[in-house]
């Protein structure tokens, strides 16, 4: 039925892991790996053993702790006995079953978004589920990759498959190149603020461009992390030779006639001409400026020249009353300029922006800027991943964030959704690089403004909301 | 699995738009308590002052929506995390059914395979069950066999699922017996994939 015509991206990689054609559109796939963290992946498997079950392919599972871990330097674990006991249980369950553990201090730990494609786990063409939901973050490498609930997910441990109704096809093409201090987290925040939180609920989408292309993968894996955010469980970008370059040598990338056959399979998967899209959305990348949120979803995000926007200057009274609703929660007044609004906290980290290049970036604002943290922020740099991490360390820039004024820390989620304990206070403002500004999600009454690494680096040191490109 | 089949009762308007997993349940809440307890802790910024008093303000906290077992919302309502213990958490409040123009994908995947109905009708249809709630009230009836809501006046309302999901809640079915059923196929699956990608299956 597909495969005949023209087809995109996305319907090479799912027709590729259909095991059983359910009728009306459903199918069941096959999963090729599944990734566990200490939260949802501790919880299905003991849901699965509860319930008697197996695990049919234990050598396709792979599991961290990354949600509960402390990230305070010097720690062995989580900061509460209650986190602790959740990592042992996934400690124990990895034993019973045989499955692969990148334990709290081991050189591979990590956030599960940023190792699963360092480590080369993550692949083109690969189908890949995680109970989360920022696993769209893998679909940067080509893999057909989306998040899903700890019931779905004993059902792949169970079966090593999924049932799926096929979404629909939706394509992003970015024309012309981002400007100078302009990243990826900007073009996707803007493109949420554009579309809306809910705009590609329902399909697959895939980013395709200029501006694509000449992104480097960790932008692609912000780019794709963020898809969810406005609804889509699945966002990727077509491997080409970036990704095989920055696959190349990793552990568990293909090696020697593996890897020649392999990147052959791999440059077949892009989307054919004129293949058919639900739906195509045009953006202007050159016009994109540098983002931060306002409010209390993603979709509210506004240029760092920009001022508040107003609730009365819409006529929909629903958004009406919930950008009341936000401005209030914010502690922000319509029509202020967003630029100078003070802050007590900076988080630069979680699966969105983490990575070697993300911290490289933020390092050398500081360096050029000469200036340290502003006395009132306590600002908080968490990498991605031990790797990283260790990576960060070989070329110096924990000794830049440090004699700045920012706190460096142990690899773990961290601040971005305080699963582990690290919280903002009531009523404090953080500016942060992780992916949701929802009410409470960094602690009760906490205030976030999501924004890029330069922006956070440069808000640390301003001390308020500030213009990464004046620094 | 519990059926779901028909379910009466009244529809507490909520009618929020973009109501993310994160507001129906505190990631610390969820991984603290188990199933069956959430109940307290769903909605906990909304229905709880600083305090730690009710919020009077708050729809679910007011009868008669206390304890109603039908929810209307606004769009994109589950949206963000994947946490399925949103749904365990509105399940432990009394809640069957949430009726909304649009759902989280993950969310939605989330209340079928625990027995909760996701039912999407179109954005007027949901604001006239809304307004009917709160000028008329009574209970509503939705009756996942006919693919049909009756209103408190009496209107009824059609509405699609995929087949599938449909049968899955009237009966309960517990989908991984069901998948299970296909272990030839799988392991073909797999036997077919070893030689068309053997790089996955070498130790690294």
């Amino acid at each position: 039925m597909h495969s005949m015509a023209a087809r995109t991206l996305f319907d090479k990689l799912w027709d590729a892991h259909v095991v059983a054609d359910l009728g009306d559109d459903v199918a069941l796939l096959h999963v090729d790996r599944q990734l566990l963290h200490d939260l949802s992946g501790y919880r299905a498997l003991r849901e699965l053993q509860r319930r008697g079950l197996q695990v049919r392919n234990p050598e396709r599972a792979y599991a961290v702790p990354d949600h509960l871990v402390s990230s305070a330097p010097g720690r062995s674990g989580g900061n509460a006995e209650w986190s602790n006991l959740q990592i042992n249980g996934l400690r124990s369950s990895c034993d019973k079953w045989g499955i692969r553990l990148f334990d709290v201090n081991d050189a591979e730990q990590g956030i599960v978004h940023v190792i699963g494609p360092e480590l080369g786990l993550t692949q083109p063409g690969l189908l890949i589920v995680c109970g989360d939901s920022h696993t769209s973050t893998h679909g940067a490498l080509g893999a057909l990759a989306w998040g899903i609930g700890s019931s779905e997910l004993v059902h792949v441990l169970a079966t090593q498959t999924i049932v799926q109704k096929r979404p629909r096809r939706l394509r992003v093409h970015f024309s012309g190149r981002l400007a100078p201090g302009v990243e990826a987290k900007d073009l996707i925040l803007y493109l949420i603020g554009r579309e809306g939180a809910a705009a590609g609920t329902g399909y697959a989408v895939e980013y395709a461009g200029e501006a694509i292309s000449e992104l480097d993968m960790e932008g692609r894996m912000t780019l794709c992390n963020l898809s969810i955010e406005w609804g889509a469980k699945i966002g990727m970008v077509a491997p080409d030779a970036r990704t095989c370059d920055w696959l190349k040598g990793r552990p568990h990338a293909p090696r020697e006639r593996d890897w020649d056959a392999a990147t052959t399979a791999w440059r077949a998967l892009r989307s054919d001409a004129g293949a058919r899209f639900d739906r195509e959305i045009e953006v202007d990348a050159c016009k994109v400026e540098p983002q931060i949120t306002w409010g209390t979803s993603p979709q509210d995000t506004i240029a760092v020249s920009a001022r508040v926007p107003d609730p009365s200057a819409t006529n929909d009274i629903a958004r009406r009353a919930a950008m009341h609703k936000a401005l209030e929660y914010m502690g922000l007044v319509p029509g202020q300029a967003i630029a100078g609004t003070r802050i007590d906290r900076v988080f630069i980290g979680s699966c969105t922006n983490s990575r070697l290049v993300d911290l490289r970036r933020a390092a050398m604002l500081v360096q050029r800027a000469g200036r340290r943290v502003a006395p009132h922020v306590r600002a908080w740099v968490v990498p991605g991943s031990q790797s990283v991490k260790r990576e960060a360390e070989a070329e110096g820039l924990d000794r830049i964030f440090l004699d700045a004024g920012f706190e460096w820390r142990e690899p773990g989620c961290a601040l971005c959704v305080g699963a582990n304990g690290e919280l903002i206070a009531p009523g404090e403002r953080c500016v942060s690089t992780s992916n949701r500004n929802f009410v409470g999600r960094q602690g009760p009454q906490a205030r976030t403004h999501l924004a890029s690494p330069v922006m956070a680096a440069a808000a640390a040191l301003a001390g308020e909301i500030a213009d990464a490109r004046e620094f | 699995m519990e059926k779901f089949t028909v379910l009466n009762s009244v529809a507490a308007p909520l009618m929020l738009a973009n109501v993310d997993t994160d507001l129906i349940i505190r990631i610390e809440r969820l991984y603290r308590l188990d199933r069956g307890e959430l109940g307290a802790w769903a909605f906990e910024s909304l229905r709880y002052l600083s305090d730690d008093r009710e919020n009077p303000q708050f729809l679910l906290n007011q009868p008669p929506w206390r304890g109603a077992r039908i929810l209307l919302a606004a769009e994109n309502f589950g949206c963000g995390s994947s946490r399925e213990g949103a749904v365990w958490a509105l399940w432990d409040l009394g809640v069957r059914c949430v009726i909304a123009p649009s759902f989280g994908d993950i969310f939605y995947n989330n209340c079928i395979q625990n027995g909760m109905l996701p039912l999407r009708l179109a954005a007027e249809q949901v604001e006239s069950l809304a307004a009917e709630a709160k000028n008329v009230g009574g209970e509503i009836s939705v009756d996942l066999a006919a693919q049909q809501v009756r209103t408190a006046s009496g209107r009824l309302l059609a509405f699609d699922i995929e087949p599938g999901q449909r049968e899955t809640l009237l009966k309960g079915l517990d989908a991984i017996s069901l998948t299970l059923a296909y272990s030839a196929e799988i392991d073909k699956y797999q036997e077919r994939d070893r030689m068309l990608r053997p790089w996955l299956y070498r130790k690294a």
